[in-house]
């Protein structure tokens, strides 16, 4: 594919047209207005992956906006996929936010519902949801394609002016195992549809499942209109892989996964090589674009986990 | 129906100490079929305040009145008015709605709430009653099986679930039906599930509450 075609020109979005395996990771803004984390974290991200998410609001406690937070990173030569969730902002702040976004550098913007308000740390807040994750998809598409805001005014200062609309590679979330189970395929097709560009999915533990997802996807030949990363999220310990099959809804960990944790002499060590055979399965199942690894908190560990499944060194792709 | 609940007892009785005599103005329409705020929970009320007035050595006379409804003018009758005149203050069992109507009726006195006022909802089982509309203005229900997403789904989600349905629990709380689940199984009772996958634009939220506060008007009927 030339150049020419490109939708927004970001690292992520060359990576994937050219047709290399592409891996993103996370980073979480600070719960304060501290930078020196941002560096830190982003010190151990850079060169590992293609792109960085950066989580707003994640689990709706109250952090660093992402658009700040994605703006150091990318001082620090990251390239950010800022995530926007319909919870906090009704669509003239997130327009507006997507156009200030654009202003400042960013090119890749990752859309959600958002976790509810109640399991944070404003659980008295109101919520917005004016719109839904699909929803905003399109009205992102519509900004970059057609150049116009979610009302239909042209996104220019006056009539004579030139037309200056954010070009923006268009993300989502796919959860190939939430309920109900027919629907994760019918909703990834709605946001194909909608306008998505790429999407990650939630961590992956269950490869059966996801491998039948899969097959889904591929007969519905979804899989060649949208770039899926699988998701991956290391097990740091017994605790972890328990609290993530009890309490986390919609993923299921595997009791083959469990006993592996729970006979380990070093469960962080043994959770890291579960990460990292995933990967490598991962990387086998057709239509599988690229790998989206989720250490929250564990940035430090994303380089190792990337050099072990051999997703290193990052490709520059011009 | 309008579902609503009772205030808590010490938040009414510190409303009703402020006066010498209290009105307790009972509805018989939503909240007496919801058990909040009809003849018998008046009743209730008033020998409840009754008691407590007396133990605590609170010179308060209450005075006991349920009328068929405090949303409709016609209702509030010459001995409604006798009752609220010859009293310092009325506290209204009514829903928000009745409150307002009172204290728009009778300019000269307070009126308090003594419930508050939860949702538009139906009976699930004796005792137990839960949301079903949201009030936004365009219903739209129709096209999801007949179970609306707005009032149901915690997100107000009008494409489909997010991620954390699981079991047909919505994320939020596991006594919560997630109303996508039930969206997709009525579908599918429905032969409709194809019709899930047409892409819902962007809701017109200007018939909702947050186009400002809203009037009906019915030409034909008008006097
Ligand atoms: S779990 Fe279901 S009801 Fe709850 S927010 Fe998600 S889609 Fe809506």
């Amino acid at each position: 594919m030339s150049v020419t075609t490109l939708k927004s020109g970001s690292m992520l979005e060359r990576v994937l047209v050219s047709g290399k395996f592409a891996v993103t990771s996370e980073l979480g803004p600070p719960k304060s207005a501290d930078v020196e984390t941002i560096k830190e974290k982003a010190a151990c991200l850079k060169g590992v992956c293609d792109a960085v998410n950066i989580t707003d609001n994640q689990t709706a406690i109250v952090r660093m906006s992402s658009i700040a937070a994605g703006v150091l990173a990318m001082r620090e030569g990251l390239e950010p996929v800022i995530q926007i969730t319909c919870r906090d902002r009704n669509r003239l702040a997130i327009q507006a936010d997507v156009l200030g976004a654009y202003a400042l550098g960013i090119r890749n913007i990752l859309c959600l519902s958002g976790d509810h308000q109640r399991f944070g740390n404003h659980p008295t807040s109101k919520n917005v949801f004016d719109m839904d994750s699909i929803q905003l998809v399109n009205v992102l598409k519509r900004m970059r394609d057609d150049k116009v805001f979610a009302c239909g005014d042209e996104i220019r200062n006056s009539k004579k002016a030139p037309l200056v609309a954010p070009e923006i590679f268009i993300g989502a979330a796919a959860n190939p195992f939430g309920d109900p189970f027919p629907f994760c395929v019918t909703r990834l097709g709605k946001k194909m549809r909608a306008g998505a560009d790429f999407v990650q999915t939630q961590c992956i533990y269950d490869m059966d499942r996801f491998r039948r997802w899969m097959e889904m996807v591929r007969d519905r030949g979804l899989h060649e209109q949208i770039y899926i990363l699988a998701g991956v999220t290391p097990l740091k310990s017994l605790r972890m892989a328990e609290h993530m099959r009890d309490n986390v809804a919609g993923l299921s960990v595997p009791d083959h996964l469990i006993e592996r944790m729970k006979s380990a002499a070093d469960p962080k060590e043994e959770g890291e090589k579960i990460a990292v055979e995933q990967m490598q399965e991962l990387r086998d199942i057709p239509g599988v674009a690229g790998i989206h690894i989720m250490a929250i908190e564990a940035e430090k560990s994303v380089a190792g986990l990337a050099e072990k499944a051999g997703l290193l060194p990052r490709p520059i792709v011009d | 129906m309008i579902v609503a609940e009772r205030k808590p007892f010490d938040e009414i009785f510190a409303n009703a100490g402020k006066h010498h005599k209290v009105l307790l103005l009972g509805c018989g329409t939503c909240v007496t079929v919801c058990m909040a705020g009809g003849q018998k929970e008046t009743g209730v009320l008033a020998s409840q305040l009754r008691l407590a007035s007396r133990e605590k050595g609170v010179d308060l006379e209450v005075t006991e009145h349920t009328i068929t409804r405090q949303c409709d003018a016609e209702f509030f009758d010459d001995t409604t008015s006798r009752l609220v005149e010859e009293s310092d203050a009325v506290i209204s069992m009514g829903c928000g709605v009745g409150v307002q109507f009172c204290s728009d009726r009778y300019p000269n006195k307070t009126v308090y709430p003594a419930l508050n006022t939860e949702f538009f909802g139906a009976t699930l089982e004796q005792g137990v009653w839960t949301e079903r509309c949201a009030g936004c203005g365009q219903c739209i229900v129709d096209k999801f099986g007949g179970i609306c997403p707005v009032a149901r789904c915690s997100k107000s989600l009008l494409n489909g679930p997010c991620g954390g349905s699981a079991d047909g629990r919505c994320e939020i709380n596991p006594d919560v039906d997630c109303a996508w689940q039930k969206i997709y199984d009525h579908m599918e009772t429905l032969g409709r599930v194809d019709e899930l996958e047409e892409i819902q634009p962007l809701k017109d939220w200007s018939h909702n509450r947050d186009g400002g506060p809203r009037t009906v008007r019915k030409e034909d009927v008008r006097l």
